[in-house]
């Protein structure tokens, strides 16, 4: 009786302790959809097959494929699978994977419809209607969503400026010769 | 000269030192080329912005490219002459890639000019400071940080000259501190009057016993004390150099100005002293130039922009005898390809390599783990460990071991048994990281501005709800007593957005406008405060909120007369 009356208090004890703990140190949100957003490169460009960084994070938190997202690259597949504790795969699309490109408008082509300001995620580009549209190169992440609206096709994509040289990784040294002694 | 108590630094290696076949003879001057090579970026920072255009006349000392904003330093004219092209040019790089530099042809009749002699006492503090900045003065000790711009304007409490010079071969600082020691002192002395430091200390390496004596005599009668520290490289590294005289050393992310101390070479000294006497910009520099390929090495004077094939021609080079031509020191040193890149502020040192003299050819084996590394590092890393990360690609785990904390010295790669570059996986592995954190700033920038563009977004849709809202109120007018605050809220969450609150007024203003011509209409009297209802009949719930609204304004409006504003952004959020 003193066993069940002890049980009793006990789980009441902590029944309330960890009701009290739930709505004390309550998370907003899913942390971890915040931390695979930090590792997605942002540049809500929707190869993903979701409208931008964001949705795509919290499909991955649900338990999508980590290897969406061209842009990030295998190194944003590596980081992710290391964060989620996952293997690392292949990306999908491979040939989707390209070196940096910025969105340049011809401007004499130009007929100011806005159509790209409002396709622009990252609002990088500025014009008003009839008048000339130019894209920010500084804020341009090459995301690519002005192409299609582009009734004049007048956006093309050109490679970023190459970054600065940087000290390359040296060869890798030979591995020490094994020979089998029989 | 007094005894001091040193504080070591860890690691660290004894070298024979080869500066003596440099320190022969004094310091002697090397004519003009016929065209000089002007980097425009041969200090820490962005690259110089010239002045001048191509095929114009300039004259000695003339400002030809100025420092641009930020960290920078100008660049001057090392002579009279004719600018010959502004372009790409070789520079002594790791890089190897020709860099923006300017040509200039020299007349045959320039030689360098004695300015007039200035006396410092009667300039004042802000006047020495603007003519350091503007003789385009960088830290020659190999750093290259502009020195004006270490010049604090709060009192430091240590005042460090580096006369250590600890790399082999390299003597130019030696000869300097034997022949000119009474300008360098004077140097000093500026800085020190710039700078009001509690102790000025001249760090002298215990192999230099002739410059010892020099700038002891020198120091004669002045506050300054010269402190004899052991040779063992690379004790004229800077933190090594704090660590061993104060004690302390310099925390991960933090400047050495932080905590106080100001470090100048003597070189950088000298060239402060005839900046300020003798009104000269850095145009000329001493230069040792050494190697068992040369025919007579000695340590030069220099013009700044002299190409490396002319020098070595002036002191005779023997070409078959050439095996390897080195830019500075032998361990931190760069192997220069192309002999027409030019001196620059920044090289102290030119080692033509005899055969045999240094390792020829790298022949990198695997790490086996011997530790030697770790216990030669000066900065107490674990230079094995940071090798294996950054070969498996693992950067964050370099950086967590501290990778930024290598001053590159290459005591290492010197001891490494297997030969490997590890200096190079060092340097790469720092690119990589500089390179990650450039790209996530990016992505956090185009995240700040994709949220605001989205938070805008917002804010117009609600907007236009409101207006829609208030164009169905207008329409119809209402009891105003039958919807309470609860209505307003349950609409508010199902427009699904914030509002700000500007918008309530807007609203309210223009409902008001349009009150006059209300037409009385009975459709919403029955509604509802029931939330179910709210759902279904979204459009009467509207027409109730707004009319309520319209009367709430009103009511205020009798109260305080000061909420007709329009809000004028709102007039961009017509649909």
């Amino acid at each position: 009786m003193s066993g069940l009356l002890a049980l009793v208090i006990l789980g009441t004890v902590f029944g309330a302790v960890l009701g009290y703990a739930a709505v004390r140190y309550r998370v907003e949100g899913n942390p971890l959809v915040e931390q695979i957003n930090a590792i997605l490169p942002q540049t809500q460009c929707a190869q993903c097959g979701y409208p931008g960084c964001k949705p795509y994070a919290e499909a991955i938190a649900n338990g999508d494929a980590i290897n969406k997202c061209p842009p990030g690259g295998d190194a944003g597949v590596k980081a992710l699978a290391q964060l989620l504790g996952k293997d690392v795969v292949p990306l999908a699309d491979a040939s989707a994977v390209k070196p940096k490109r910025l969105a340049f408008i011809r401007e004499d082509e130009c007929i100011g419809c806005t159509k790209c300001i409002q396709a622009c995620p990252v609002d990088a580009i500025v014009g008003a209607p009839k008048l000339m549209h130019t894209v920010i190169a500084a804020e341009c992440t090459g995301c690519e969503l002005c192409l299609p609206p582009c009734p004049v096709d007048c956006i093309d994509l050109i490679p970023a400026p190459a970054p600065a040289w940087q000290w390359p990784k040296p060869a890798d040294a030979v591995r020490i010769p094994i020979r089998l002694v029989q | 000269m007094m005894a001091r108590q040193l504080f070591g630094f860890p690691g660290g290696l004894v070298l024979d030192d080869r500066k003596d076949r440099a320190l022969h003879a004094p310091i002697a001057p090397v004519p003009l080329p016929p065209l000089l090579v002007l980097p425009l970026k041969q200090h820490l920072g962005a690259p110089a912005v010239p002045v001048v255009q191509e095929g114009q006349r300039v004259h000695f000392g003339q400002l030809l490219a100025r420092a641009a904003d930020g960290i920078s330093a100008s660049v001057h004219a090392p002579a009279d002459g004719e600018i010959s092209f502004i372009g790409l040019h070789p520079v002594p790089d790791d890089s190897g890639l020709a860099q923006p530099c300017i040509g200039l042809c020299t007349d045959e009749t320039s030689a360098y000019e004695e300015e007039e002699f200035v006396d410092d006492i009667s300039l004042t503090d802000a006047d020495l400071r603007e003519r350091i900045a503007q003789a385009g003065i960088v830290g020659l000790g190999g750093a290259g940080f502009p020195s004006a711009q270490k010049l604090t304007d709060t009192p430091v409490k240590w005042l460090i000259i580096n006369g250590a010079e600890c790399e082999p071969y390299i003597s130019c600082d030696e000869a300097l501190m034997r022949e000119r020691a009474s300008a360098i002192i004077e140097g000093a002395q500026i800085l020190a009057r710039l700078l009001r430091p509690q102790q000025v200390l001249f760090a002298i390496e215990d192999n230099k016993p002739e410059a010892i004596k020099a700038i002891a005599d020198a120091c004669d009668e002045t506050a300054i004390e010269v402190v004899v520290i052991p040779t063992k490289y690379p004790s004229g590294a800077q933190k090594q150099l704090i660590q061993n005289l104060l004690g302390f050393e310099i925390p991960r992310g933090k400047h050495s100005v932080d905590l106080g101390v100001v470090m100048y070479n003597v070189g950088t000294c000298h060239a402060i002293a005839r900046a300020i006497a003798h009104s000269e910009p850095l145009v000329r520099r001493i230069v040792t130039i050494t190697g068992d390929a040369v025919e007579r090495p000695g340590n030069y004077e220099v013009a700044i922009g002299t190409p490396i094939e002319f020098l070595l021609q002036h002191v005779g080079v023997k070409t078959t005898q050439l095996r390897r031509l080195i830019m500075g020191g032998p361990i931190m040193g760069i192997a220069l390809s192309d002999h027409t890149a030019p001196i620059s502020k920044l090289s102290n040192c030119l080692i033509a390599a005899g055969p045999g003299e240094l390792d020829e050819s790298l022949n990198p084996r695997p790490c086996i783990r011997c530790g030697d590394c770790v216990e030669v590092c000066p900065a107490s890393l674990l230079p094995q460990e940071l090798h294996w990360h950054i070969r498996a690609e693992q950067y964050a785990r370099a950086e967590a071991l501290d990778l930024r904390a290598c001053i590159e010295c290459g005591a290492c790669a010197y001891v490494c048994p297997s030969q490997i570059p590890l200096v190079q996986y060092y340097r790469h592995g720092k690119a990589v990281l500089a390179e990650q954190a450039a790209a996530r700033a990016a992505a956090d920038h185009a995240k700040a501005r994709f949220d605001a563009r989205e938070a805008r977004l917002a804010q117009a849709r609600t907007r236009r709800q409101q207006r829609k809202t208030a164009q169905a109120a207008a329409m119809g007018a209402s009891p105003i007593g039958a919807v309470d605050a609860t209505v307003a809220s349950a609409l508010a969450s199902n427009t699904g957005a914030a509002t700000t609150p500007s918008e309530p007024i807007t609203t309210a203003s223009e409902t008001d406008a349009n009150a006059n011509n209300i037409s009385t209409n009975n459709r919403i009297n029955n509604s509802s405060t029931d939330k179910p209802v709210i759902a279904q009949h979204n459009d009467r719930l509207a027409d109730v909120l707004a009319a309520a609204r319209r009367a709430k304004e009103k009511k205020q409006q009798t109260a305080s007369p000061t909420v007709t504003g329009t809000d004028p952004s709102d007039e961009n959020a017509k649909p």
